[in-house]
């Protein structure tokens, strides 16, 4: 049992416009009015970089930044774990596209976009972090890969970690191949130990198993969590906006799931 | 850290399949490097490739997953009798128990590459057989090598670029000591593709011969093609002799996306707390096995690092003239060098690198050099600034 402090929350996504309004809505105060993700440019960046950020760079940026905000902890001191089912499709759709034709020119801006950990790379930039940072995907259930991860580092480490799961739908081709709903981030700051920004205590168990995972009461947010990997974080951030307790079960791998005991603190 | 156990490693890169493979191309002081003749690619360099990836065939059962990183990942499993030991260890542990924490940077892109030639051409549409989770996706490696070992525990697939496998080994010594799992096989594979020949082309990165790691005249990468794999396990297994991993150090350069910190920054980070993480000091290494890509900024900055932490007696080397830049594989492979080195006392001189960089203060080897090797550290960066050095050391 690896158990973590929850300090900050960061989202983005339809309709779920930042943590602070988008808690009222999963907390069921207000009704949810589904909307375009409004990502906006990253204030973290300097101007020639802001320029050339991908959109699920800034998506990341967003959320994480919002995240450590609300933790009131400083990004330069945090590390981070980024988990994304798809990077940067924009930069690989370009990319394919020039390499399927006859002149091959690439951009050097664009080949570097298309690494996985793009948005690693520029959130270090932003923040000046020299902190550790990891890049992972694990499909379908990378948000609960990021968590365990997360989780992990925090116990090894002793210091706090920012999960940061985030998921940019591709262009076509690529979209009909692997459609996702929408653009959906969201950002965990995790700590070892209870501060006094911390609301609540995850405590992961990896287990066997195929029940059924933890849905969504609104059939909309059911359908955001089905149809984006990193809005599988919805269920767990219902119940930090409700202040419930209880087990949140989330689909890992193949009859493999995560089970994560949320309590208050 | 707590140690780990490496129990068992395979390997597959341009010097051959198998560990032995690359022990004697690394005593014979060869070279895999070879001029770029992949697939459509008219690019004036040299590359590391693996010529019979185009006569494997994936297991029947995983046939969805059949492109050249997962028959490379497959090539790989098979040698060494590694999935033989994975076999065992899932004897003993249970398949649940076994995690997978692995690394690509480009995973089965080329897939993605053939398929962007035979789009439909009124709608544009990808053919009907283009498989994007099983190849694209960055994790088709990770789903491909759990199936193919029959493993049940957790994992994922990292994708920091080229410190992709190496930070793999942190991730593995976390959950292993947090209690997720009790072994994990390590490691993974990149394969050539155009968009890594072209990308870094257009970035002026890429060496127009074969690569000369610290050489005054080093002038960019080659790019290789490359798998490795390693089943960890805790460190309380291990009798006198084996080699452990004694500690892993993670960092960020926060400084730019391609470009290397000129300082060494976040080299030198990693570097440290690889070595706090091992309880060691500079001193207690015997070899240092460097990124040494041969680009100008990476050769420049990793020795000063190197020379800031270590001083000018710690022998060095990097061995990406003999088997290219492996780029997400390159953190396993260089730490079976490692391995290689503890194990036949064989420090591996560069390949391909004529007069060392006068610039340069680090120990760099020039030459094969045979000593008792103990204690070593490998280093891996990449793209986005994402730094990863390990310690590796004999078990007493």
């Amino acid at each position: 049992m690896t158990r973590v402090f929850v300090e900050g929350v960061g989202l983005l996504g339809p309709g779920l416009q930042g943590w602070e309004a988008a808690r009222r809505v999963l907390a069921g105060e207000e009704p949810f009015r589904p909307a375009s993700t409004l990502i906006g440019a990253s204030d973290l960046l300097p101007a020639a970089e802001r320029r050339r950020t991908p959109v699920p760079v800034k998506l990341a940026l967003a959320v994480g930044q919002e995240a450590l905000q609300n933790a009131g902890r400083d990004a330069a001191a945090t590390a981070t774990v980024f988990a994304s089912s798809s990077g940067e499709g924009e930069a690989l759709h370009q990319m394919c596209e020039v390499l399927a034709s006859a002149e091959r020119e690439v951009s050097p801006t664009r080949f570097h976009n298309s690494v996985h950990n793009a948005a690693a790379g520029y959130w270090g930039i932003a923040t000046r972090s020299q902190e550790a940072s990891t890049s992972l995907c694990a499909y379908d259930a990378s948000f609960p890969a990021g968590l365990v991860e997360a989780a992990t580092q925090v116990v090894s480490w002793g210091k706090p970690v920012a999960l940061i799961a985030y998921d940019q739908p591709y262009p076509e081709p690529l979209h009909s191949a692997r459609p996702l709903l929408a653009s959906f981030g969201a950002a965990l700051v995790l700590a070892p130990d209870a501060t006094r920004g911390a609301s609540a205590t995850f405590e992961l168990a990896v287990l066997p198993g195929d029940e059924k995972p933890t849905g969504m009461s609104d059939s909309r947010l059911e359908e955001l969590r089905l149809g984006i990997p990193a809005a599988r974080a919805l269920p767990l951030l219902e119940a930090l906006a409700r202040k419930t307790q209880g087990e949140v079960v989330l689909d890992f791998l193949t009859e493999l799931q995560l089970r994560v005991t949320v309590s208050r603190c | 850290m707590q140690p780990l156990l490496i129990s068992q490693v395979s390997v597959v890169n341009s010097l051959g399949s198998g560990v032995e493979a690359m022990r004697r191309a690394l005593r014979e002081r060869r070279s895999g490097l070879t001029p770029c003749d992949f697939e459509t690619a008219r690019i004036d360099t040299y590359v590391g490739t693996v010529p019979v990836l185009d006569d494997v065939r994936v297991r029947p059962d995983l046939l969805d997953y059949d492109c050249r990183n997962n028959r490379l990942a497959q090539l790989c499993l098979e040698q060494d009798g590694f999935a033989g030991r994975v076999a065992a260890a899932r004897d003993r542990h249970g398949a649940g128990r076994i995690g997978f924490y692995l690394g690509t940077s480009t995973s089965g892109l080329h897939a993605t590459e053939l398929a962007y030639r035979r789009r439909d051409p009124k709608t544009g549409a990808l053919p009907a057989d283009y498989r994007y989770a099983e190849t694209q996706n960055a994790y088709s490696l990770g789903e491909f090598v759990r199936r193919y070992l029959g493993l049940a525990g957790p994992g994922f697939v990292v994708s920091s670029a080229c410190s992709s496998t190496a930070k793999a080994f942190g991730n593995a010594a976390r959950m292993i000591a947090a209690g997720i799992c009790d072994a994990a096989v390590v490691g993974g594979a990149d394969s050539l593709c155009l968009m890594t020949l072209y990308g870094f082309h257009s970035l002026g990165l890429t060496s127009r011969g074969p690569c000369r790691p610290f050489d005054v005249d080093r002038d960019g990468i080659s790019i290789g093609e490359g798998a490795g794999f390693a089943l960890v396990e805790k460190g309380d297994r291990a009798r006198p002799g084996a080699v452990l991993l004694l500690g892993v150090g993670e960092s960020s350069d926060a400084y730019h996306m391609s470009t290397p910190h000129p300082e060494g920054l976040g080299a030198r980070l990693a570097m440290q707390q690889a070595l706090d993480s091992a309880g060691l000091r500079p001193a207690d290494i015997d070899y240092i096995n460097l990124h040494g890509t041969a680009t100008k900024t990476n050769d420049a900055s990793e020795d000063k690092a190197v020379f800031d932490i270590f001083g000018p007696e710690t022998p060095c080397s990097s061995t990406k003239g003999a088997t290219g830049h492996l780029l997400g594989a390159a953190g396993i492979t260089e730490a079976i060098v490692c391995i290689l080195a503890i194990e036949g006392g064989l420090m591996p001189g560069s390949a391909n690198t004529r007069s060392v960089d006068p610039a340069m203060r680090s120990n760099y080897l020039l030459e094969n050099r045979q000593a008792k090797v103990t204690r070593v550290l490998s280093n891996s960066f990449g793209f986005g600034g994402s730094n990863c050095s390990l310690v590796l050391g004999v078990a007493q």
